[in-house]
């Protein structure tokens, strides 16, 4: 077994600097990918490894990561999931590819997704359902499921997501990883492809707070090719992970304990909080009053953004075309009847009707004052507290296939991590227990900007606890999933 | 027939401002490329890519909002207007729907029979172009050219307020005028840089309520608007009378046929399912970029026509001839500035000589092969009485020629006037010796016979005596005689 399997940044970065050739120690974590694929089904393309070009000094020199696969890497196919862009490939690099890149780190895979990111099981892509590296008959969660599934498989010490409605968090949680959703705006979303641009954020998987803050460090920033990236200085995310929690106001939601989270599930979460309480955090009872609108309100807005989003996949220029279409309108249905998946149709049709003459305003436009009144709920409840917490999810990872035939319960799952993406909130899952000996994952929210609050929480709770550094049973000896 | 029927005319005019780059990328908009040359990964809609705004088109917006007296909002939003098309690669046209950058305004022009033509606009607003679908390229295939997609337009729509073809055609004169002495758009209307719809309806009584509209879209010369409005009016008309009902559809004008004809009903009217653009931010305007628009607005051409008939002198013609466009004013500006008292003089040859030669040369006034300081020049010679105006057009061909200045040519030239009285004397002597009978009946008191006298005093110097102090030292010799 590889003696980097499971090791973090630092690991990695001891051994490349005392390893004879740093690029063949990189490389085993490809190896690691290869021989995980049969089991997890989380890479999607395993490119070809790029020689380093990097200055050695950079802050992420020679370090392996996975990257969700619908950050746009140039000359490696992007596919997001989707048979649509099952050959696509971009001719340019994403922001966030751009600067991993600078920074040093090295692409090893281009991880498995929800198609367009559209889905909490991973089992909407056209490349078939990743499995939990806990329980290989169970989901890894989505969309970022395969970035998920790698880190927690030890395969890649992080890698990339991106959050609309929870894509990085509920994945981490169901996975036992810590996963990293930032502040709106925070990091670019150019070469990002786009699912609902005003939810959007990309996002970081690692072991542990403290390398999210590491990758974050590198990819957040102010960028002139989005228009919605702010122009503000960069906190030092690094060193708020040394800030721990004494002092720190720790709000807690009681409709984020509502009666569908699974009490085992919540013992965890309230186990953890007495930890932070004992660590010098204060705790303090809140309210938010309208996050359980907050489910409706996400899939009006969602699908309205996806529905103009994915217009562009028309067979026109680039993707998936359907063959021998007698005239427009059979090339445009044909292509997309046949390039995107149930639920990616699904979401564009909710989408087109939300959006359409005579319906606008009672949904999207209602949706938008809703999301109004869920961000001022947050804004609320933050004049008082530092960070809001409680469980990622209702419960821990569901077997695949147990919930495809209801998507409305697949969505009310998304209960306590949509709301915090109509409010563009920063937020992190960090592992807090185990239940049937699946992952539990404790979210810690914080106020627009307030990563540092978020991150010294984090890892001040991890740096008393080792549930971060609970590893999956090993995959049974023949290795081979059914 | 047409008297009692009242035509209501409404224009929605595309003028396509003129920034080197496009509106929300930075890909050239030069006219005429080769097919798919400047096309951006933003304006081919590659995914993940992302419209940023160029404040270019932002500012040439607003100079046009402050020269029509529109109420510039502080905030204005872009929207997306959702239709599939192949030369609309996002599937969605980046526009102003709800929120335009300015709102109301109003342009003046004088109508042929000197009427005042006040026309109302409602808005104003900022979009992007499609491209091209080249459908006699190829054969049984539609080719696409992106070059023109995300070239920025501003869409001015007026009140439907004119009546006539001809006072359509008035306000879209004085419209295309503005938007050329503004420097916002090229103007020139074969490239497709000033494009119009036009919107008409009739109706018994101008107290009767608004009848139901037809509109024709992309009639691309004034003579075409005319023709188009005037088809329109009848074709309306005729069908009212008929007992028909008119109903609400979009038309094409054939330029082939001059008529129009259907293209698609109220009925199969797309629904565009607006909704504010989330890759956007809303724009913003500070008073600081309004006082600098302010600061940059030219005097505008119903200020400067005021200014050369009532400080100048200038008649109304003249002063409409001079400002149809700035340049020409500019020009005529600097040419009068030199020569105080003597603007009419300079008015002719500006209008006269210079605009011939330009008109011959096709050439615009900013090529002219005689600058402005050089056309003063030559004028200073005629107003001081060095040289007759008969004489200063061959000085000009010279200088149109060669690019000398006219002092230059009239010295080489010896064209200087004799304005010498001895030297002009002794000519008067010679001329009068040789026709003692003619100058025995001018004695005589027949004036008739002065001009003869004068030409043949003419002939002897060549044309370069002063004429009127020929006259006087005539009158004098003939006294002296006497």
């Amino acid at each position: 077994m590889n003696a980097l399997r499971f090791a973090d940044i630092n690991g990695w970065r001891q051994a490349l600097l005392a390893a004879p050739s740093a690029a063949a120690l990189t490389a085993s974590s490809q190896a690691m990918a290869r021989a995980s694929q049969a089991q997890l089904n989380a890479c999607i393309t395993l490119p070809e490894l790029a020689s380093p070009t990097h200055a050695t000094g950079a802050a992420l020199a020679g370090i392996p990561y996975a990257h969700k696969d619908l950050f746009c890497t140039r000359g490696i196919r992007t596919t997001a999931g989707s048979k649509m862009l099952s050959t696509f490939v971009p001719p340019y690099d994403a922001t966030v590819s751009a600067r991993l890149a600078d920074a040093g780190a090295v692409l090893i895979a281009k991880s498995n997704m929800d198609e367009f990111a559209m889905g909490s099981s991973n089992e909407n892509s056209a490349f078939g359902a990743v499995r939990n590296p806990w329980d290989s008959d169970r989901v890894s969660g989505g969309s970022s499921g395969g970035s998920a599934a790698l880190v927690a498989a030890g395969v890649v010490p992080f890698a990339t997501g991106s959050d609309t409605g929870g894509s990085v968090r509920q994945p981490a949680a169901f996975c036992g990883v810590t996963g990293f959703k930032p502040t709106y705006g925070r990091v670019s979303r150019y070469g990002m492809i786009a699912y609902a641009s005003s939810l959007d954020q990309a996002g970081v998987i690692a072991r542990h707070a403290r390398d999210c803050a590491e990758v974050l460090q590198q990819i957040a920033g102010f960028d002139p090719r989005d228009a919605t990236s702010v122009e503000r200085p960069l906190d030092d995310f690094r060193a708020a992970c040394d800030l721990g929690v004494r002092g720190l106001r720790i709000g807690v939601a009681r409709e984020l304990f509502s009666a569908g989270v699974r009490p085992a599930v919540a013992a965890c979460v309230r186990a953890a909080l007495a930890q932070l309480q004992a660590a010098g955090g204060v705790l303090v009872d809140i309210e938010l009053p309208r996050l359980p609108l907050s489910i409706p309100a996400y899939y009006v807005i969602a699908p309205a953004e996806a529905s103009s989003n994915l217009a562009r996949y028309d067979g026109v220029r680039y993707g998936h075309r359907a063959n021998a279409a007698s005239d427009l309108a059979e090339l445009y249905s044909r292509t997309r009847s046949e390039g995107f998946g149930t639920e990616v149709k699904r979401r564009i049709l909710v989408g087109t009707f939300v959006l359409s003459a005579g319906y606008y305003d009672a949904y999207y436009l209602r949706a938008q004052q809703v999301r109004r009144l869920i961000a001022e709920d947050f804004a609320r409840a933050f004049a008082n507290v530092d960070v809001i917490a409680g469980p990622t999810t209702p419960d821990v990872a569901f077997k695949l296939g147990e919930n495809t035939a209801d998507p409305l319960a697949m969505y009310a799952a998304d209960i306590n991590t949509v709301a915090v993406n109509l409010a563009g909130l920063p937020a992190i899952s960090v592992p807090c227990g185990l239940v049937d000996q699946l992952p539990v994952g404790l979210q810690l929210i914080g106020p627009a900007w307030g990563e540092c609050k978020v991150l010294a929480a984090a890892a001040a709770y991890q740096s008393i606890t080792d549930w971060h550094q609970q590893r999956p049973p090993a995959p049974a000896a023949s290795g081979s999933p059914r | 027939m047409t008297a009692q029927w009242q035509a209501v005319i409404g224009l929605e005019v595309h003028v396509q401002l003129a920034t080197q780059s496009k509106i929300f990328s930075g890909a050239a908009t030069a006219y005429g490329a080769e097919p798919n040359t400047q096309v951006s990964f933003v304006d081919a809609a590659l995914p993940g890519t992302l419209p940023v705004l160029n404040r270019g088109a932002v500012e040439k917006a607003l100079r046009f909002g402050l020269a029509v007296g529109g109420s510039i909002d502080r905030q204005s939003v872009f929207a997306r207007k959702n239709y599939f098309y192949p030369d609309l690669p996002k599937g969605y046209q980046i526009s102003q729907y709800e929120l335009p950058i300015v709102v109301g305004g109003s342009l003046t022009t004088a109508l042929d029979d000197g009427r005042c033509l006040v026309v109302a606009l409602t808005r104003a607003h900022l979009e992007e172009d499609a491209g091209k679908s080249l459908h006699d390229a190829f054969q049984a295939a539609t080719g696409i050219d992106l070059n023109r997609a995300g070239t920025p337009l501003l869409e001015v729509v007026s009140e439907p307020c004119m009546h006539s073809a001809e006072e359509a055609v008035a306000y879209l004169k004085a419209l295309h005028q503005l938007v050329r002495w503004l420097g916002i758009c090229d103007g020139n209307m074969q490239e497709g840089s000033f494009r119009c719809d036009v919107n008409v309806s009739v109706r018994r009584h101008e107290n009767d309520p608004l009848g139901t509209r037809a509109e024709v879209k992309n009639v691309n010369s004034f003579r075409f608007v005319e023709k188009a409005i005037a088809y329109e009016i009848e074709r309306q008309i005729r069908a009212n009378e008929h007992g028909e009902k008119i109903v609400q559809e979009t038309r094409l004008y054939d330029a082939a046929a001059h008529r129009t004809r259907s293209m698609r009903s109220k009925e199969d009217a797309l629904d565009y399912r607006y909704f504010p653009d989330p890759d956007l931010p809303p724009l913003r305007l500070t008073e600081a970029d309004l006082e600098a628009a302010r600061a940059a607005l030219p005097e505008l051409p119903a200020a400067c026509h005021q200014r050369f008939t009532q400080a100048l002198g200038l008649s109304a013609y003249d002063a409409s001839k001079l400002t149809e466009e700035r340049a020409l004013a500019e020009y005529f500006e600097a040419v009068q500035s030199t020569l105080p008292g003597h603007a009419k003089l300079a008015a002719n040859w500006v209008l006269g000589e210079l605009a011939a030669r330009l008109n011959d040369a096709q050439l615009v006034i900013g090529q002219s092969r005689i600058s402005a300081s050089a056309l003063a020049g030559l004028l200073t010679r005629i107003a001081d009485h060095s040289i007759s105006g008969k004489i200063a057009k061959d000085v000009f061909a010279s200088m149109w020629e060669s690019g000398s200045s006219a002092d230059a040519i009239i010295a080489e030239r010896g064209l200087g006037q004799i304005s010498d009285d001895a030297a002009l004397s002794i000519a008067i002597a010679q001329v009068l010796s040789q026709f003692p009978e003619q100058a025995a009946k001018l004695r005589g008191g027949d004036e008739k016979i002065r001009q003869f006298l004068i030409g043949q005093l003419m002939k002897a110097t060549q044309g370069k005596a002063n004429p009127a102090q020929l006259n006087t030292l005539l009158r004098q010799a003939l006294t002296d005689v006497k």
